[in-house]
């Protein structure tokens, strides 16, 4: 296909609370990548930094950030954000240089230093930000929208508090010999359903931590990475898609929905056309899968990903994780990394780290989780203001 | 709700986005004259249905009954910007849908009434409540109640 780049090289820094200053991360992801990728970083010639707005101004300018820190080297740079969707920013933009003939080697690289607890918004009177007003009027942290959408599934599906507690169950098993994951521990069902509420119906061990870590790609042409490697892992679609007017679900973090009284709802909802997109750009679609990325920020919402991109119908996603086909060893599993569940989020890192571990599978190399046969992966995300994100790699 | 003991003047939390009258409370929304599209809060600049783009919106009064879509809660305080009291009291989050202007809006519920009350497709309506005080005023915000 004319539009592959290569995933040649993969890096982390392990997820935690490390204390330490997300440059650190960056570098040490980046520092992996490219030795992953037999490269030197003298020989990339752009750096996709992904920017994380929690770490002052040296996080506005990731990409400069990090490639100051690896040394000056005139690379060419750019700066991406698209809150969780960040990363995925960040590919897309090495993506398109490469398939412009402009570079042939690009470094991606997302890390961040994450507080405690809840995320809260940019500081200062900002009554014209609605992120700022959401937590001003409402008190409606991430979780609160997380739990409207579990108790949704609840109410339109008759999901239960059991299944959500069973995807905790399952990803806590996938990661816990992931040397990168941040809780590497067994729960059961009891234990996640006797941890505090935070938000109706979800309890503390259902909702996604806030984590330090760091991730890189190095990206290629084709041409490049076969004169290296045999059958390179090629990426064959990033979506990076906005919803379509009106999008009907309520996202982080309005107030409200589009309204549909004046204009006729879009056939494809916002979080079906995300994966729908990488899909059409890969000529792919979900019964070509192998094993799948998604963004569990809660338990429920990974239900929700199961059908947004299209592993069963509306309502079938407790069937399909009842039946154990999202488990390693079921018919497609379904965060093998051990998501965000064993991570915790660190936001502009979190799309980068989807594609290392779906670059670890494919290559065979995920170990203790590896999926057997891996050919296909698809990565998918979503950041808040409206920033769909996947990644179709395949062998 | 207003003025009880202490004399706090009473203020919106946020001016513009809801009328003050205790007994019918509405929230103020745009109304695109061209293709009817309802927003909220308010869109002054040009209707955002891209096959519009309308520049003539008017202020209108939005339904004051809906149907809860979702329901949640906050059992932990919000951080800041949110005025949390302490000891805080866990309190509801509802998302009720509009059925004439075909859109959900988030509020807190009325104090006392717990997740437990609640169940999705139940007819809530508009009142208003207190969302912090200082020394001097309560601060006033939108809320959405079972209906009576």
């Amino acid at each position: 296909m004319a539009h592959e780049v290569a995933v040649l090289g993969v890096g982390m820094h392990p997820w935690g609370k490390w204390g330490r200053g997300f440059v650190e991360y960056g570098v040490a992801a980046a520092r992996a990548a490219l030795a992953d990728a037999g490269l030197e970083w003298s020989d990339v010639q752009f750096v996709a930094g992904g920017d994380t707005v929690r770490n002052g101004y040296p996080g506005y300018v990731a990409g400069a950030t990090f490639a100051q820190a690896l040394g000056w080297s005139g690379a060419q740079v750019a700066s991406t954000y698209g809150a969780c969707a960040t990363g995925s920013q960040a590919i897309d933009v090495a993506r398109a240089r490469i398939l412009a003939g402009l570079c042939e080697v690009a470094l991606v690289v997302g890390a961040d230093a994450a507080p405690k607890g809840f995320f809260a918004p940019a500081g200062g009177e900002r009554h014209t930000d609605p992120d700022w007003l959401r937590f001003r009027l409402l008190g409606a942290t991430n979780p609160v929208y997380f739990g409207l959408y579990a108790r949704r599934r609840m109410a339109v599906f008759g999901a239960t508090p059991q299944d959500f507690a069973q995807v905790k169950v399952k990803n806590s098993r996938h990661g816990l010999h992931n040397p990168n994951a941040r809780y590497r521990k067994l729960v059961t069902a009891e234990e996640v359903l006797a941890s505090p509420v935070v938000s109706d119906p979800l309890h503390l061990l259902e909702i996604c931590a806030t984590s330090d870590g760091g991730a890189a790609l190095v990206l290629t042409s084709m041409e490049f990475a076969r004169r290296r490697a045999t059958r390179p892992v090629a990426i064959a679609g990033v979506s990076t898609v906005t919803p379509r007017y009106p999008n009907t679900w309520i996202e982080m973090p309005n107030f409200a929905t589009d309204s549909a009284a004046g204009v006729a709802v879009p056939d494809t909802s916002f979080r079906d056309s995300i994966a729908k997109a990488a899909y059409e750009q890969a000529g792919l679609g979900p019964e070509d899968l192998d094993c799948a990325e998604v963004y569990d920020l809660s338990t429920a919402l990974e239900l929700d990903w199961y059908e947004n991109i299209g592993l069963c119908k509306p309502g079938e996603a407790e069937k399909l994780l009842r039946e154990g086909a999202t488990a390693l060893g079921g018919r497609i599993p379904v965060n093998a990394s051990g998501g965000l569940a064993c991570f915790g989020e660190a936001v502009p890192a979190q799309a980068i780290a989807q594609v290392c571990e779906l670059t670890w599978q494919l290559r065979g190399q995920a170990a203790e989780r590896q999926v057997a046969g891996a050919q296909v992966g698809l990565s998918v995300n979503q950041g808040l203001f409206g920033h769909g994100s996947s990644v179709i790699v395949k062998r | 709700m207003a003025n009880t003991g202490a004399q706090k003047s009473v203020k919106p939390a946020i001016e513009g986005w809801f009328t003050l009258d205790e007994r019918a409370p509405h929230l103020i929304g745009s109304r695109c004259r061209a293709c009817g599209n309802y927003f909220f809060p308010k869109e002054s600049r040009s209707c955002r249905n891209p096959g519009c783009g309308a520049s003539e919106l008017e202020e209108v009064q939005l339904s004051a009954r809906g149907r809860l879509w979702s329901y949640t809660n906050n059992c932990y305080a919000p951080p800041p910007p949110y005025v949390a009291a302490d000891p805080f009291e866990p309190y509801a989050v509802a998302a009720v849908e509009l059925a004439d202007e075909k859109i959900v809006i988030l509020g807190q519920v009325t104090p006392g009434v717990r997740v437990e009350d609640l169940e999705v497709g139940m007819e809530m309506e508009l009142a208003l409540g207190t969302l912090h005080a200082d020394a001097e005023h309560e601060f006033l915000v939108w809320q959405w109640k079972p209906a009576a």
